[in-house]
């Protein structure tokens, strides 16, 4: 019994972890809080969603598909929202109060578009035998979940680490200003990195929308919440930090679900935000850096 | 041949002149420094020059172009470089990863390639490496390079911009106060690696207050005083230049020192 909820919380909890990546990412890099970025998890499920039950795609063809549409509404978005307010250097409430705005704006927009009705992705998408190893059974889809995060986690990491294109990021986050000297562009820097986070984002929409019964337009906005308490415990803009908050906070999920009161599951997760901000403020892993990647 | 020059170069911040109208010519293959008093306007000159200030009017020539309205990377991109007075290193790299940041420019593979890490891309960031490395090498930080940047001394940290900005062996070099900090043996070591990147091919423009720096490598000297130019010539040429004198002294003491000069011209025979 528990090594079973010890497993669906490590699946749940790679979940959050691929979607708190993202935020954090982006956060770290480009320094602004940007509530939109739970839109490119709703985005992505629906693309899916649409791929799959409109066009009869494959999930292999349907999660990059999902990822990658999820990745350039954030570059749009990002474009859109936040150029203008870099250009003047605005404080970081008017990009918090701007993004706050434009994403209540899409999932209306979103619902009006599909009406507010929880859906899944067709079940068939993908086989439905499970793998019973010593009692503990793992589906498909659930496999799909770790593998998924395992691919984009090391793929991430490969580019931050070593690579010139890493260092060039890692730099922007540091001093953008030295950075841009250095030959770095910096504007096109920030819309790969819109990119990458969205990415991120709609895959895990994706992934979400497979294991539960899940998709509806304001399901970023409860993800949102999630995201905020992985990347503050973890340490903002701290990939590691948001890859084991990530997996804890699933973990601590299911069994709060499973043995005391599933209601309980989020006041749960706040209590543990509210905790870790009181011992230490910059998250868990102390100084919190996407430099130290 | 000339390769950087201003013309009318011309920068107002909110009433005041910074950059008052000046014109000046950088040769290849020289060291050239900008010196003056304290806001005379050399900082501002520098930022004019590399982008980080956009110019009111007047217009800035390099290698040819006219980059007076590139942004900032795109000058770095024709081959320009520069350090900073207050030092800007990344310190959370590794000083080989600083390093690096200066070969930005010349990442030619995509993001699917470098996340895949095909063949190519592993041969591009090799080479990569190996010029950071020969960048650590002449200003002596080799020993270094996997220490975390901002572990390291106060003159190595100088070395270290220096290093980064030398990587994609720019065209021109700009050193914004170098000798800033350093006690004398640190200031004739750099006065040494600053003649080692002339004679490698770089043009070095720089800003500096250490007289004795400044007299012992520059082949040409702009003097600024109040935004405008006072002098520009060759740093033997200075002491006789009045204006100069009297933009470090004051017209009194220029005109005392003047005078004892007559003096002793009357004197001697």
């Amino acid at each position: 019994m528990l090594s079973q909820q010890l497993v669906n919380g490590v699946l749940l909890g790679a979940t959050y972890a691929l979607f708190a990546l993202g935020f954090t990412l982006m956060f770290g890099v480009l320094r602004v809080i940007n509530l939109t970025y739970g839109f490119y998890f709703s985005a992505g499920a629906f693309i899916a969603l649409f791929a799959t039950r409109q066009w009869g795609f494959s999930i292999w063809l349907a999660l990059p598909l999902a990822a990658i549409g999820s990745g350039l509404i954030a570059v749009l978005l990002d474009w859109l929202l936040l150029t203008r307010l870099r250009a003047k250097g605005a404080p970081e409430l008017a990009s918090l109060m701007v993004t706050l705005g434009a994403v209540l704006a899409l999932y209306s927009a979103m619902t009006l578009l599909f009406g507010p009705d929880i859906r899944r992705l067709p079940p068939d998408v993908i086989g439905a035998d499970a793998l019973v190893f010593a009692g503990i059974r793992v589906t498909q889809a659930q496999f799909l979940v770790v593998g998924t995060t395992a691919v984009l986690v090391l793929a991430l990491v490969a580019l931050m680490r070593g690579t010139r294109l890493g260092v060039g990021i890692r730099a922007m986050a540091e001093r953008p200003d030295a950075a841009e000297l250095m030959g770095i562009d910096t504007a096109r820097l920030a819309a790969l990195v819109s990119f990458l986070s969205g990415f991120l984002a709609g895959a895990g929409g994706v992934l979400i929308g497979l294991n539960f019964n899940a998709i509806q337009p304001y399901m970023g906005e409860q993800m949102m919440l999630r995201g905020f308490v992985v990347i503050i415990v973890g340490g903002l803009g701290d990939l590691r930090g948001a890859l084991i908050a990530g997996l804890l906070l699933g973990v601590i999920e299911v069994l709060t679900a499973g043995y005391l009161d599933s209601g309980l599951k989020e006041a749960v997760a706040f209590a543990i935000l509210v905790a870790v901000l009181w011992t230490r403020p910059s998250g868990l892993f102390g100084q919190a850096v996407l430099r130290r990647a | 041949m000339t390769l950087l020059s201003t013309a009318g170069l011309t920068r107002k911040f909110a009433g005041l002149v910074a950059v008052d109208g000046v014109d000046m010519a950088v040769e290849v293959g020289s060291v050239h420094a900008v010196i003056g008093p304290n806001g005379a306007g050399k900082t501002t000159l520098f930022n004019l020059i590399s982008g980080l200030v956009e110019p009111t009017s007047g217009s800035i020539d390099f290698n040819g172009n006219d980059i007076s309205r590139l942004p900032v990377h795109a000058r770095a991109g024709l081959g320009m470089a520069r350090s900073f007075q207050n030092i800007r290193i990344f310190s959370a790299m590794t000083v080989l990863e600083n390093v690096l940041t200066g070969l930005h420019s010349t990442i030619t593979a995509g993001v699917g390639a470098i996340v895949l890490r095909l063949p190519g891309f592993h041969r591009a960031e090799k080479t990569a490496v190996e010029r950071a490395r020969m960048a650590l090498e002449l200003v002596g930080l080799s020993s270094k390079s996997e220490l975390l940047a901002g572990a390291l001394p106060y003159g190595d940290q100088r070395r270290l911009e220096i290093a980064r900005a030398m990587a994609a062996h720019p065209r021109l070099l700009l050193l914004d106060e170098p000798a800033a900090g350093m006690n004398p043996a640190e200031t004739s070591s750099l006065a040494a690696l600053v003649r080692r990147i002339r004679d490698a091919g770089t043009t070095v423009l720089l800003v500096e207050h250490d007289m004795g720096f400044v007299m012992d490598i520059s082949d040409a000297v702009t003097v600024l005083n109040f935004g405008r130019r006072i002098f520009h010539g060759p740093p033997g040429a200075i002491r006789q230049e009045p204006a100069v004198i009297e933009a470090y002294l004051g017209k009194k003491m220029a005109a005392r020192l003047a005078a004892r000069k007559d003096g002793q011209k009357a004197i001697a025979p």
